[in-house]
């Protein structure tokens, strides 16, 4: 039905072709990357100091993207918020590729029932939207970030799953695998050891793009008040926070966290597409 | 494989995926480590009343698969229990909130089915060229903004600094006023679906240009205009097809998020509220709605699939 498609999707759209586009995608990630671990010593002020002097505050030599509603350092919050950002997201492309691999090989190098059973679960998942899934876990175990990453983790495991259960389909079936079968390694040291690095490349090309709709979904939950909670700094929360001081005609609290993730969706996505182009992913999912 | 036998082999495919999807609704309650009345009453006061209402309402002291029987033969019947905020039949709050909802994703569904497909048509056919590519870089920074980010500066820009649409809520309930408080919400749900449309749509169309029967065509005499329209876009139409489908639940989620930030009283901004002050009996009662939707509106367009292009079913069939 629609996974592979939704694969396809992932996989179908090409940036024109160009290393600038590159280049400047890994220096807005290495910047965000070192902002959100440098933080303490980066960061102008603590995240939750407040200025009363200074109250939505618009950009000053005291504070560069001025402050918020309460008198908090914008740039201060912001680099703050990039820890949860990056590492939130981190955490469920690493665990659902973990586990949509474990999955997906033992679907595609076993086959039969096992790869049929597993084809009707990934079906009842992609029929939850991710970030349905996530406002799910956190109507049973409360808001914050830890129900929402292990539920992401599950909803994208499957994605993972179904492209690298093709790829080892389209594995299998080759020479070099026959050829160590007939030498007498077992079918569990093939599929780890040899069909394994072949397929790596693209399915963390794939990893790589899941990580920006990652960000943007958790963001949203925290947005939406459901995720990341006040006054934790965080950027969906940011935002969420900066909406009454948007209709006074006040954007800058709200437009500094939300240009943050654009940046980062768009230079994960680049890169994402750019891997996926240079190894050549001439693989029809 | 006659069209009738595959059809049915759909619909049991749906029934089983809707069954599954259904149970997993149901039982997510059953992780909650716990006294289930206590969960399901959490941050009010277990009245007797309160707690004889939500006992009755599942069923509590029956064992689980039974609890289950119980509440699938409710929910078939359109009810699917009560509200703890409300007080009121789940069904008659969300029934309330459904036009929004609604609304918002027609009209936002008709922007991704316009702007996408002329977006994705125009970049397709001046294809490597700088059109192409402008079109490209327009759509992988567009699919970059998350409708969070997409809702507050729309607000920014359309209602606070021009002041031509309003921010908040969906007006006076008048038709033409509600469409009109619908405007930016639409715009900020539809940005990121415009891009996925117009992408599959040009990749779709890029690969069918480079066909041969694209080349005899033009060799024909016939017109521009006459190729694209009748044996490329025609034969493109099948992935479009497809991925509208995930469109379906992805819309009625990211409604979610558009509702919040424009005020409206949606289903989305519904099961956000409803997650905040733990009324599970809606929580559980929208998420079935949305992946019912979901699975419904794929199998409709699975089935379609080969009438609209009867290559797949051919294939389907060779394969």
């Amino acid at each position: 039905m629609t996974p592979t498609v939704a694969i396809r999707v992932l996989r179908a759209p090409r940036v024109p072709r160009s290393s600038t586009w590159f280049l400047a995608s890994a220096v807005v990630l290495a910047v965000f990357t070192v902002g959100a671990v440098f933080a303490p010593f980066l960061a102008p002020y603590d995240p939750d100091q407040v200025d009363l002097l200074n109250i939505q505050a618009g950009p000053s030599t005291l504070h560069w993207l001025g402050t918020d509603s309460v008198g908090r350092d914008t740039l201060s919050r912001m680099l703050y918020g990039a820890r949860t950002a990056l590492l939130a997201p981190l955490l469920v492309v690493v665990s659902s590729t973990i586990l949509g691999v474990l999955l997906g090989l033992v679907a595609g190098w076993r086959g039969g029932w096992l790869d049929a059973v597993l084809g009707r679960i990934f079906d009842v998942v992609f029929a939850f939207p991710s970030l349905l899934i996530a406002i799910m876990a956190v109507a049973l175990f409360g808001k914050g970030l830890v129900a929402p990453v292990i539920a992401m983790s599950i909803a994208y495991a499957p994605f993972v799953a179904r492209l690298t259960r093709s790829l080892v389909t389209a594995e299998r079936t080759r020479p070099y695998v026959a050829a160590y079968r007939v030498q007498g390694f077992s079918g569990a040291w093939i599929a780890s050891r040899r069909v394994l690095p072949n397929v790596t490349p693209i399915i963390g090309a794939q990893s790589t793009l899941n990580f920006g709709y990652v960000l943007a979904e958790l963001a949203a939950l925290s947005f939406l008040g459901l995720g990341v909670q006040a006054p934790t700094a965080d950027w969906g929360a940011m935002i969420n926070e900066a909406q009454a001081g948007l209709i006074g005609g006040y954007v800058l609290p709200a437009i500094v966290p939300a240009v943050a993730v654009v940046l980062v969706v768009v230079a994960v996505n680049v890169i994402g597409e750019e891997l996926s182009d240079r190894i050549g992913g001439g693989i029809s999912a | 494989m006659t069209a009738a036998r595959r059809v049915a082999g759909k619909l049991g495919a749906l029934l089983l995926t809707l069954l599954l999807a259904s149970m997993l609704v149901f039982f997510s309650r059953f992780l909650v480590p716990g006294d289930p009345v206590s969960f399901l009453l959490r941050g009010r006061k277990p009245s007797a009343e309160a707690v004889a209402q939500v006992s009755a309402q599942y069923g509590l002291d029956l064992p689980p698969w039974q609890q289950y029987l119980n509440w699938l033969v409710g929910v078939l019947h359109g009810d699917f229990g009560r509200s703890l905020q409300y007080r009121q039949d789940v069904s008659v709050v969300i029934g309330e909130r459904l036009p929004i909802t609604l609304g918002l994703v027609v009209m936002a569904g008709t922007m991704i089915a316009v702007i996408g497909l002329a977006a994705g048509i125009v970049a397709a056919v001046n294809r490597g060229r700088l059109m192409d590519r402008a079109v490209l870089i327009g759509l992988t920074v567009l699919g970059a903004i998350p409708s969070f980010v997409g809702s507050i500066v729309l607000i920014a820009v359309f209602a606070v600094q021009l002041g031509w649409f309003p921010s908040f809520g969906s007006g006076d309930g008048g038709f033409v006023d509600t469409l009109y408080h619908l405007v930016l919400p639409s715009i900020a749900l539809a940005i990121v679906f415009v891009v996925l449309v117009s992408k599959v749509t040009r990749s779709s169309m890029v690969d069918q240009l480079g066909r041969e029967h694209v080349e005899v065509a033009t060799s024909r005499g016939l017109t521009r205009s006459a190729v694209i329209r009748r044996h490329v876009l025609r034969n493109s139409i099948g992935p479009i097809l497809t991925v509208s489908g995930v469109l379906v639940a992805g819309l009625l989620v990211a409604s979610a998020i558009v509702e919040a930030a424009f005020g409206l009283s949606g289903i989305g901004s519904l099961l956000v509220q409803s997650v905040d002050r733990l009324d599970f009996p809606v929580v559980q009662a929208i998420v079935l709605l949305v992946v019912t939707a979901f699975v419904v509106v794929n199998a409709v367009i699975d089935v379609l699939e080969p009438w609209v292009d009867p290559r797949s079913a051919a294939g389907a069939g060779a394969r």
